[in-house]
């Protein structure tokens, strides 16, 4: 019972346990965590400074591979390797830093990545509606929020008026219909 | 006007039942005041200095005579029986409690109306001129294209947290009456030399501390891209925008920084991502919008209704408010009326609960039951048949909204200010009535001719008082109110910041110091020549000197300016 309150992180509208851990760019890990099942997120300066060692690695043991962007990375420096990678997490330092949604709307729509796109830092319940348009399908609940609790804010709405990663057509385009 | 579809309708019930349940998870403490904070914003709820604040929605200021009287409603349930018109043509409301703006919301809602992004760091109410669809010089109606903007921006994923607040004006006319130059994306509707239409595009306008006026960065773009057009420019704006430092984060400091050419490439090349993307406008949407904005009845009526005309020379009165609040329509025997919130002794912008419903009825009698707001702070009834005018008149009287005075020095832009306003450094209500009070002569008035003054309460500039012939600022100096005074200001396409003439004033001297400005421009004008204008060609010192004059002994006398 302790293990599913415990658990913060919504995948395709689930909670479920995270295997991820985010490295810091200075290399540090940011929390402890039983060796055993850690997978390294990785931010963008490690990544491109170990691209080929990673890919390598990958090639020969298929190791899974994280990156994350903050907030002023750009998107297209992941754009020829998206294939590569097994999640992209976009950092939200504030929630009200909205830069992480133009983000997303550029790695799905421009750059066409299609795996796994996290939302973490200061995400909470009235953010996941907006997050998921723009193409979130996994979000890592801050702690001390009630990520449960969050699941039912992805039906908010039943219309919107715009196009987005989760609606290619503007209502528009649906009222002609 | 435009009418809610069920879309429409099951988005605006859907926010009310998503505010609902957010207040109820902050009353129980599930929701910290800073988490709750930027939710209640994006409805329009402040906390102000009494009690809260709630701003309404007047989507480009249009009302039908049901939404006037719903308003009217609320107004007296939920507060103290009056609401103030805002410069982007909204409704603020004082003294509602936090509990009620949920049903104050499910009450808009059932009159397709609602509070949704009238404040926090998104899209703003898009707002236009308040002569739409009946004025003579319009190219082409501009309130279809801000609808559209309207549903677009709604909830617009991408940018409900943008670094700023941001706001959107339309404008159909050359000569601008929707301030498009100070706002962070301006519209101007034009149409090619091969018949197409279109919208020439300003970017990075606003006053407040840093006041700009927008540049252009684009002459020509066809209206099928409006919207990826506004889509890429906020998009640079999202990603590039500063949000370090509350005061450089508005998108007229990234145009300035960046420069506007730069900028305007920089949207160039994200737009051409996003051209002819699906959010590409349609023939069909358009015209399935503009339909409900098309023309009302009207009847053939003779270009000069012969009652009317001895009215007109019978009674001395009427003939002034029609000279002042009768405005010229492209139907014949049509005109527009402005109904005045601007009568002294109350605050301006302000409307009382049964002056909303008076106007209702009006509407519903003489002008098809549409009424408009002003940015100006006043009401329009825009389509008012000429032999109507005496009745409609002797009616607005009663109602105290017949001060004959459009136009002129007491028909001033004044924010709330200190008095509701949290932001405040003085109060801005007070000095509006000592102005009004001293210039109470009607004669010299309409003498003095057009001169528009405007007062903020502070640097957010909420009256425009930068783009007034006299504007009026109040500042904090060690706690105490003060008044800077800038002139020559300009709205209008060829819009001009105006230059503080020195050090700020106590408020009681801040109505010999405007009698004395107008003294100068009376002595210095030329023949119809604007006030604006005076001061550009004599400059500043012939004002200052008599502003500073020995007679105004409280003008401050140290060095520090403000
Ligand atoms: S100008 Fe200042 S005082 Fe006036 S309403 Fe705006 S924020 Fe408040």
């Amino acid at each position: 019972m302790s293990e599913i309150n415990s658990l913060q992180l919504i995948r395709d509208r689930r909670l479920v346990a995270d295997e991820w851990e985010v490295v810091q760019s200075d290399g540090v890990s940011s929390a402890p965590t039983d060796a055993a099942a850690g997978l390294s997120l990785l931010p963008l300066s490690i990544w491109l400074e170990r691209r080929s060692e990673l890919l390598a690695e990958k090639a020969a043991a298929g190791i899974r591979i994280g990156v994350w962007l903050a907030p002023t990375d750009e998107p297209s420096l992941l754009a020829k390797d998206l294939a590569m990678l097994d999640l992209i997490a976009v950092h939200f330092p504030k929630f009200a830093d909205g830069r992480g949604y133009s983000t997303a709307s550029l790695l799905r729509l421009r750059y066409g990545y299609t795996g796994e796109l996290r939302a973490f830092g200061d995400v909470g319940r009235d953010q996941l509606f907006y997050l998921a348009r723009v193409g979130f399908d996994s979000f890592l609940i801050s702690e001390g929020r009630d990520a449960a609790a969050a699941l039912c804010s992805f039906d908010d709405f039943s219309e919107v008026y715009q196009s987005a990663t989760d609606q290619s057509l503007p209502l528009f385009r649906r009222r002609a219909a | 006007m435009y009418r809610y579809d069920r879309h429409d309708h099951a988005i605006v019930q859907a926010r009310v039942a998503q505010f609902r349940d957010q207040s109820a998870r902050h009353q129980r403490g599930e929701l910290s005041d800073d988490e709750f904070r930027p939710l209640r914003l994006q409805n329009g709820l402040y906390i102000q200095r009494h009690a809260p604040m709630l701003r309404v929605a007047i989507p480009y200021g249009m009302l039908s005579s049901t939404q006037m009287r719903r308003l009217a409603h609320i107004t007296r349930t939920y507060d103290r029986g009056y609401g103030h018109f805002t410069t982007r043509q909204n409704l603020q409301i004082n003294w509602p409690t936090l509990e009620s703006a949920p049903d104050i919301l499910a009450e808009l809602a059932e009159v397709e109306m609602h509070a949704i992004q009238t404040s926090g760091n998104c899209i703003r109410n898009i707002t236009t001129d308040h002569f739409a669809g009946m004025a003579a010089d319009e190219i082409a109606d501009p309130r279809p294209w801000a609808e559209i903007l309207r549903q677009w921006s709604t909830f617009h994923p991408e940018f409900a947290y943008l670094p700023r607040k941001f706001k959107i004006a339309v404008s159909g006319t050359k000569q601008d009456r929707a301030a498009i130059l100070v706002h962070d994306i301006g519209l101007q509707l034009v149409i090619n030399e091969s018949g197409e239409t279109g919208f020439t595009v300003f970017v990075g306008g606003g006053l407040g501390r840093t006041p700009l006026i927008g540049k252009k960065i684009r002459d020509f773009l066809p209206w099928q891209h409006l919207l990826t057009y506004c889509e890429a420019i906020l998009r640079v704006y999202n990603r590039l925008g500063r949000r370090d430092n509350l005061y450089k984060a508005r998108i007229k400091i990234l145009v300035k920084a960046l420069g506007s050419e730069e900028f305007g490439r920089q949207v160039e090349n994200e737009w051409a991502h996003l051209k002819d993307s699906p959010t590409t406008l349609t023939e069909a949407e358009v015209t399935r919008v503009a339909t409900q904005f098309s023309a009302p009845d009207y009847a053939a009526l003779p270009t000069m209704d012969a009652a009317h005309n001895s009215k007109l020379a019978e009674d001395k009165a009427f003939a002034r408010w029609v000279q002042r609040n009768v405005h010229t329509h492209r139907i014949a025997g049509y005109t527009a009326v402005t109904l005045s919130l601007k009568t002294p002794g109350l605050p301006p912008g302000d409307a009382t609960d049964a002056q909303m419903d008076a106007v209702a009825d009006l509407a519903d009698t003489y002008s098809f039951g549409e009424i408009r707001v002003s940015h100006e702070q006043n009401l329009v009834l825009a389509d008012v048949r000429q032999s109507d005018l005496y009745a409609l008149w002797q009616a607005a009287r009663v109602i105290r909204m017949a001060s004959p005075t459009i136009g002129l020095l007491t028909d001033m832009i004044v924010c709330p200010g200190g008095d509701f306003c949290s932001l405040a450094n003085a109060k801005s209500l007070p000095i509006a009535a000592a102005i009004q009070a001293r210039f109470d002569e009607l004669d010299y008035l309409h003498d003095i001719g057009d001169l528009s003054l405007n007062i903020s309460g502070c640097m957010n500039s909420c009256g425009h008082h930068h783009l007034a012939g006299i504007g009026i600022l109040g500042v904090d100096k060690n706690g105490a109110e003060w008044y800077q005074i800038t002139i020559g200001g300009r709205q209008g396409i060829a819009a001009h910041i105006g230059d503080v003439i020195g050090k700020s004033f106590a408020a009681q001297d801040v109505p010999d110091v405007i009698e004395k400005l107008i003294a100068t421009y009376i002595a210095e004008r030329l023949e119809a020549e604007p006030f604006a204008d005076t001061v550009q060609r004599i400059g500043l010192q012939p004002f200052r000197d008599r502003a500073y004059s020995k007679s105004t002994h409280k003008a401050e006398l140290e060095a520090e300016s403000v």
